[in-house]
């Protein structure tokens, strides 16, 4: 066995060096071109809802010229309304792109918030077992035993439509699904020798959980949680579309369509524009959840 | 066995590469191998060395990115590598048979035996379902399994491992073969049971004719098995010969490693320590230049040794087939070296530290069916540990050997506050732990019993950093508190475990087997325990890996006068390691006692059978041969008397059956569970035989 005898530095700030690892762990995605695709997808609209204020040609609450056609130069001021304008003379391209920022803020924010609540409850049911996890099980089994639309339609209902209250109704009903994933990794993660190892030294149970256990069940949960964005994105769509979504005039996808739904066979463009701007971001997610879960089969 | 038939299988200058991203990977280069019709040909090595891979090109079975880059496999005349998908399908199973390692994985466990049994006739020949029935029960019947009929009937699942081993070995039997592939077929199941395999394995080139392939990392094993031996290095078979002369002159020096390596009988950790072959075998895209292992030889020539590859030559005054890829091989003089490594101090003992006295851990099963509801039994109990008593003095190694299901696993448990037992006690340093969890024990208690787990690949979180985790256990065992001094402490730590000092940011999975469990003993040791208990912890590596990892352990236990409490059902590892011995069957301690009273009679019957399956790669030691009937039976259904009594070949009668046998007290701390009277016992000829050194053949070579 080799023996270097040089000192070894005591290790500093260890930021830079996890940002690069990330960065490398990222980089093998190059291998597979379906999660570049969605990368990319994803990496645009991220831009777009970045840029905004600057991007959009006009003010997505103003209404102008109702009924532009896409391509029309604008009457009144100077201006083409891309992507046309819709029934009260908002233009199109600028509620898609202010839009974006009401998807990449909620889905994300949504999706983090079932994620705690998730995986929280999976640990413990998991890794405690017993009434621990019959209780939490039976809870999960419950909700999930509702058609999820219904439960939605009944939260928002019940609580009102706002942004706090869609995260609160995507959290209650997409935990328990998380919840049984985490909680079937951790089962079989707790009788591996190194949580065995923590036991005994006396570690508290949520050390081992949350330090032990949680890093090595990453791999599984960052792929789900690529799905679950997408699921989150079309939900927060569907919400709009019922009318339970963000409360108007401020421009939403799914609201859009609602919207302008019963013009879609006349003015097709009100209605064609907001979807394809929801699928485009959806099929992103969708990718990059192919590609992660290539590249971490491969090795 | 028929010398003057044509060979059944002939590799001839072999290639096989593997293609993956990181380009090719040569697995095995310039192999040849001659099988004779009934011959059994041996192939031993360490993991990464190929054997695996020569089995699967014989079998063509490379998988999507190996292929054989040159030189020819003939099959009674055919070449196989140019064969037809379709005609190899006639051959596989038909005439070349495999069994792998794992018999649970080897058999659908959806379908009766009866089923995947007829299969294999019913394939390959054009014969009725009836018949292919008989031969199937008639297979079962020659590999030794009772009651053929019951087995035809079962599923997997409810035969042991044994068992299913059995039947997987008839499997590949059934259609008669010429070659029998046998890839680790024991290294799953338990010692008693293994020996049974391996007579079985012995016996079927005599009874059927077959010839066969014995692929394992155990000399011992080989040793009891077959006819000729290759033993493989980094891709290359660097000797082979007949048993008898390779074992006896071996005269490559990585031969001469392994078997320094291994704990044979004359091996003793104080007088003659093992020697574990120094370096690491080295990555199939990074092998040196000339001979694979000169970076790790002893007789390392420069000039000579690392210029160009060169072939197998023949041993000259040795058997005719006996040949060495070694430039050297007639100018080294193996007798001169010391055989074991430097001797070494004995620790001396020192105050008792563990003491158990007559504790019991019972667990209690819920029994949900109707009938348990009617009479009224609703709990039952599973006696893991019966009335466990033994003692541990400082700087001691206890060891606790037993097979699976004896219960040596969860009497760590409760030493380690993961469970509490049921009743007696446990006192550690004088202090009673037994139902103490480890929730309500003292950093300084918890620190003082760490222990070494058994997986290498499991032992170590793969989320974080070496340095991360040693250091956790400092911190939290409060060793130290300041940062810099934690830093210097883990430092000191991989010193002592003899790993380099920049492994402190590496991830567990940038190491190999070895240095994973060396930083597992690291860690046991960080918090300066005063008794370690080490669970097999060389199981699962290589022969010269384990060996250094042993040497290891004893090293840092001599400079620490740690209490080590070693776990294991190796008994050679166990014989040559441990000071005093615990045996246990069934949760009993059925015999304990100093490592000499235990290896010499008398004995408990289950001791004598237990040596008696221990593999040993000696030509010369001779061993009584005992071959345990049936399984070990359920802990739900112990049986009424002596635990031992469905397997023991000396019954005596009803009260084994009924009556749990009376302590014998052989000599002070020599204690035997057993009804058979000690001057009985006594009587018992010694299972291993070992000739003195006058009388050994190789040191009359040397006159």
């Amino acid at each position: 066995m080799l023996i270097t005898t040089s000192t070894t530095e005591m290790p500093t700030a260890g930021y830079g060096a996890a940002f690069l690892r990330a960065l490398k762990s990222f980089a093998l995605l190059r291998e597979s071109w379906v999660g570049m695709v969605g990368t990319f997808l994803i990496l645009f609209w991220i831009l777009v809802a970045v840029f905004a204020p600057w991007l959009a040609p006009f003010d997505p609450n103003a209404s102008i010229q109702p009924f532009a056609k896409p391509g029309m130069e604008a009457a009144k001021i100077s201006g083409t309304f891309w992507l046309g304008t819709d029934h009260i003379g908002r233009d199109i391209l600028s509620r898609v792109i202010w839009g974006s920022r009401t998807v990449l803020i909620y889905a994300p924010l949504a999706t983090l918030c079932a994620y705690t609540v998730g995986i929280l409850m999976g640990l413990a049911a998991g890794y405690r077992g017993g009434w621990v996890d019959d209780v939490l099980s039976r809870i999960a089994d419950i909700i999930l035993s509702f058609p999820v639309l219904v439960l939605y339609i009944i939260i928002i209902a019940t609580i009102g439509a706002s942004g706090i209250n869609i995260i609160i109704a995507i959290t209650f009903a997409s935990s328990p699904g998380i919840m049984r994933i985490v909680r079937g990794l951790t089962l079989d993660l707790r009788n591996r020798d190194y949580v065995a190892a923590a036991q005994t030294r006396g570690e508290s149970d949520w050390r081992v959980m949350i330090v032990e256990i949680l890093p090595n069940a990453r791999g599984p949960l960052i792929v789900d949680a690529c799905l679950r964005l997408g699921y989150v994105i079309i939900t927060i769509g569907v919400l709009g579309f019922l009318g339970l979504g963000l409360p108007p005039p401020d421009p939403d996808w799914g609201g859009m369509v609602n919207e302008t739904r019963q013009m879609a066979m006349a003015f097709p463009h009100m209605t064609i524009f907001p979807c394809i701007a929801i699928s485009s971001l959806i099929l992103g997610f969708n990718l990059l959840a192919d590609g992660l879960r290539e590249i971490s089969l491969r090795d | 066995m028929n010398k003057d038939q044509a060979p059944v299988l002939i590799c001839k200058d072999l290639c096989i590469s593997y293609y993956t991203r990181a380009g090719e990977i040569p697995a095995v280069v310039d192999f040849s191998l001659t099988v004779k019709p009934g011959e059994t040909i041996g192939i031993v090595g360490e993991s990464g060395c190929g054997k695996s891979t020569v089995a699967m090109a014989i079998m063509q079975y490379m998988g999507a990115n190996g292929g054989i880059k040159s030189g020819s496999i003939t099959f009674k005349g055919r070449d196989l590598t140019q064969l037809s998908e379709r005609e190899l399908r006639s051959i596989r199973g038909a005439e070349i048979a495999m069994i792998y390692q794992e018999p649970f994985a080897s058999l659908n466990p959806s379908l009766k035996i009866k089923t995947q049994l007829m299969e294999v006739p019913l394939a390959h020949e054009n014969i009725s379902k009836d018949e292919a029935r008989q031969r199937a029960a008639q297979m079962l019947s020659d590999v030794n399994l009772p009651d053929p009929e019951r087995m035809m009937e079962s599923y997997p699942h409810q035969l042991s491992g044994g068992q299913q081993q059995r039947v997987v070995i008839a499997m590949g039997l059934l259609s008669n073969p010429s070659l029998l592939l046998l890839d680790e077929p024991t290294t799953a199941l338990d010692v008693t049971v293994e020996a049974g395999i391996v007579k079985l394995v012995a016996d079927i080139s005599k009874k059927f004719g077959t010839s066969q392939i014995y692929i394992s990392h155990n000399l011992g094993l080989i040793l009891e098995t077959c006819d000729r031996v290759f033993v493989m290095y980094s891709g290359e078979v660097v000797e082979e010969g007949t048993i008898d002369s390779l074992f006896t002159w071996p005269k490559h020096p990585y031969t001469h490693g392994l078997f320094a390596c291994i704990p044979l009988p004359t091996a003793d950790k104080n007088a003659a320590p093992l020697k574990p072959i120094r370096g690491q075998l080295p990555l199939p895209f990074e092998r040196p230049q000339g001979c694979y292992y000169h970076p790790r030889c002893d007789h390392f020539k420069p000039g000579l040794c690392d210029l160009e590859r060169f072939k197998m030559v023949h041993v000259e005054n040795s058997a005719a087939d006996h040949r060495v890829r070694c430039l050297r091989y007639k100018e080294i003089d193996h007798h001169r070296e010391v055989p074991g490594g430097e001797a070494k101090e004995a620790i001396e003992l020192g105050k008792r530290v563990l003491k158990v006295n007559g504790m019991k851990k019972y667990y209690e099963v819920r029994d949900s069916s109707l009938r348990a509801l009617f009479a009224g039994k609703r709990i039952r109990q599973v006696k893991a540990n019966e009335e466990l008593n033994f003692t541990a003095r400082e700087g001691e190694t206890v060891a606790i050997v037993g097979e699976s299901g004896c219960g040596k696993s969860t009497f760590a448990k409760v030493l380690m506050g993961l469970e509490t037992s049921t009743a007696g006690e446990v006192r550690h340093n004088g202090k009673e732990i037994s139902e103490v969890a480890v929730r309500d024990r003292s950093a300084k208690q918890i620190s003082s019993l760490q222990m070494v787990f058994q997986n290498p690949f499991d032992t170590l979180n793969p989320s974080h950093s070496i340095g991360g985790q040693i250091s956790r256990v400092i911190k939290k065992f409060g060793v130290e508190t300041d940062k810099k001094k934690i830093f210097d402490r883990v430092m000191s730590l991989l010193d002592t475990v003899k790993l380099p000092r920049d492994f402190y940011f590496r991830k567990p999975r940038q190491l190999s087997g070895g240095q994973k469990q060396r930083i597992g003993i690291a860690r046991a040791f960080a918090g300066n325990p005063s008794m370690v208990i080490a669970d097999e912890p060389v199981s699962a590596l290589d022969v010269s890996v384990a060996a250094a990892v042993t040497e290891l352990l004893m090293d840092i236990q001599r400079e620490h006068k740690t209490t080590l409490l070693f776990i294991s059902h190796d008994l050679s590892v166990v014989r040559y390691l441990s000071d005093r011995i615990v045996v246990m069957y069934l949760g009993h301690i059925l015999e304990r006692g100093t490592t000499e009273d235990i290896f010499a009679p008398p004995y408990h019957p289950y001791t004598e059978a237990l040596l008696s399956a221990v593999p040993i790669a000696d030509p010369e030691v001779t061993k009584r041969e005992i071959v345990l009937e049936g399984n070990l039976p359920s802990a739900m259904k112990p049986p009424k008397g002596c635990p031992f009594c469905t397997r023991c070949h000396r019954r005596i009668g009803d009260i084994c059956d009924n009556d749990l046998p009376p302590e014998q007290f052989v000599v002070d701390r020599h204690i035997i569970k057993c009804h058979i009277s000690l001057e009985k016992l006594c009587l018992v000829l010694p299972v291993i035989t070992v000739p003195d050194v006058s009388e050994r053949l190789h040191v009359e070579q040397r006159e």
